[in-house]
């Protein structure tokens, strides 16, 4: 199974049934495609970082699919093209990524539980300072 | 002339998976000028610049960060 993150951003100037209404469309549009939605974030109101277009707000949407192909978040893209009340979106696939840093988390606790004894880099760096703070006690702690 | 040591955040925050939904801590490697700090100067690793990066870009595209200083 793919996971997908798809963000879009609607148009400030619909009112909230409108934009329940987008939101309600287009995870149909993902549903009817095969999709599973995990979850429907809503940001709400935010400013932007620029203007797009003439707006300088955008009401901000999360969605979380999960589905075997590609279809659904291919055809939920097609829509925000045509759509003029959607004025940014993005899709990004994560289950990799995520899959990854989940590997990186384990591989991080297989070497904690290897190896419990704090590195031995460590005395001899504080030696070290130790050193150079006697040396030069002015100039040491600068930052 | 002692420098401070540099660490990469990410490493030391053991943070896996930049989101590039997470503005204020993709904020703090945008300085005012709006570009992407330099891994020489915030001491990130080469992996975690290269997934920030990618992560700032994403973000900018939907307007969360800006591309140029206003």
């Amino acid at each position: 199974m793919r996971r997908y993150e798809v963000v879009f951003v609607l148009a400030p100037t619909l009112t909230d049934d409108e934009v329940e209404q987008a939101i309600e469309s287009f995870t149909k549009t993902a549903r009817d495609k095969g999709a599973e939605v995990i979850s429907v974030d809503k940001w709400g109101k935010r400013r932007l970082a620029f203007r797009v277009g003439k707006h300088t707000d955008g009401y901000y949407v999360v969605l979380t699919l999960e589905e075997p192909s590609g279809a659904a978040v291919a055809e939920l893209e097609r829509r925000f093209k045509v759509s003029d009340s959607v004025i940014r979106f993005l899709s990004v696939r994560t289950d990799l990524d995520l899959k990854r840093a989940e590997k990186f988390k384990k591989e991080r606790e297989a070497r904690r539980a290897k190896r419990p004894a704090p590195p031995r880099e460590h005395a001899a760096y504080q030696e070290m300072e130790e050193a150079l703070a006697a040396a030069e006690p002015t100039e040491a702690e600068e930052e | 002339m002692v420098r401070r040591r540099k660490f990469c955040k990410f490493c030391a925050e053991k943070i896996d998976y930049i989101d590039f939904k997470d503005t204020r801590l993709l904020g703090q490697f945008v300085p005012e000028r709006a570009r992407i700090l330099p891994r020489r100067i915030s001491g990130v690793c080469a992996t975690h610049q290269r997934k920030l990066a990618k992560a700032i870009k994403r973000a900018r595209h939907l307007a969360l960060l800006p591309y140029v200083a206003d």
